[in-house]
């Protein structure tokens, strides 16, 4: 059976489109699902693509938290639903508190838009299995408020754990602590990630498809979870 | 009516990028005795009947700040006083 997995979209999501389309590459189908509307509709597994989400004036993702399909994603999420937050996404899962820590803004208070050596830190969540850890990757980067932050015992609790996904090689673009480009939760279903896989997916588009592993991840996790 | 205002200022210790710009910017206005700017946000809340301090602070703490990287302070000004203020 084809893996469903859900792509929210917000009022200003800019990349719904473009993650439904790696999801359908990676070879599973794509469900749209809409912020207002509590009902996952039976997906798999969820995406936050980026872009943004009303009440960024607030702080990036502080009212998107609170839209009705955001609460039944943080219930799933804690019962093992995996969820993936991009770079705005990420921000939306730092603020309903599914992962530690907040994004801020870049520290040279640019916006950073460019292609971004990654390394994967750890091949042990539902969205990085496909990949060996320690992998160098390369993924568009583009963020405003991309700078992760969190206090010193957090950070090395997540460095301990290994719960530091991604980090960034050859240049930092936002002034994240520790350069860390995604982290994800305690089980490992929650990842959040500041660069952009969904526009590493195709030869035209991309500057690899590198991006395409964390998708075909979460059909290996889904295939290998028991039913 | 009375307002109850939040201010919220990110944590010493988390870098104000805007605040270091602006504090950047000071020498060109010949401003040289400045030696850090940090910029914050203020929000005022009016309630329907009496301000409930105890309401206001848990909207600051869930949705106004974000305790991970910003402090809130929670005052209460009489809309007069808060014109006084700004003449």
């Amino acid at each position: 059976m084809t893996a469903r997995i859900g792509v929210v979209t917000f009022p200003g999501s800019l990349d719904d489109r473009d993650a439904a389309r790696a999801v359908r590459i990676a070879g599973a189908e794509a469900v749209s699902l809409w912020h207002d509307d509590a009902d996952l509709h039976g997906v798999d597994a969820v995406v936050l693509p980026g872009g943004f989400s009303y009440g960024d004036y607030l702080r990036c993702g502080a009212i998107a938290r609170f839209a009705p399909v955001m609460e039944t994603i943080a219930a799933g999420a804690r019962d093992g639903l995996p969820v993936l937050g991009i770079c705005n996404g990420f921000q939306i899962l730092c603020e309903a508190h599914l992962l530690p820590g907040a994004l801020t803004r870049n520290q040279h208070l640019h916006f950073r838009n460019r292609d971004q050596w990654l390394r994967v830190e750890s091949a042990g969540t539902a969205w990085t299995n496909a990949f060996q850890s320690g992998q160098e990757v390369l993924v568009p980067v583009k963020n405003g408020e991309g700078c992760y932050v969190a206090d010193e015992r957090t950070l090395d609790e997540l460095e301990a754990t290994g719960r530091v996904v991604a980090r960034y090689l050859r240049g930092n673009p936002n002034g994240s602590q520790r350069d860390i480009a995604g982290i994800t939760n305690e089980a490992g279903n929650v990842v959040g990630l500041m660069p952009h896989p969904e526009h590493a997916v195709e030869a035209l588009t991309g500057p690899s498809l590198d991006g395409l592993g964390f998708f075909t991840s979460i059909l290996k996790h889904l295939a290998g979870a028991p039913a | 009516m009375p307002r109850v205002v939040v201010d919220v200022m990110l944590k010493p210790e988390i870098l104000d990028p805007q605040g270091q710009a602006v504090a950047n910017a000071l020498p060109r206005l010949g401003v040289t005795d400045v030696s850090s700017v940090r910029i914050g946000r203020r929000i005022e809340i009016e309630f329907a009947g009496q301000p409930d301090l105890d309401r206001a602070r848990e909207i600051a703490d869930k949705l106004l700040a974000n305790p991970v990287i910003e402090d809130f302070s929670i005052t209460v000004v009489d809309a007069a006083d808060a014109q006084e203020s700004h003449p």
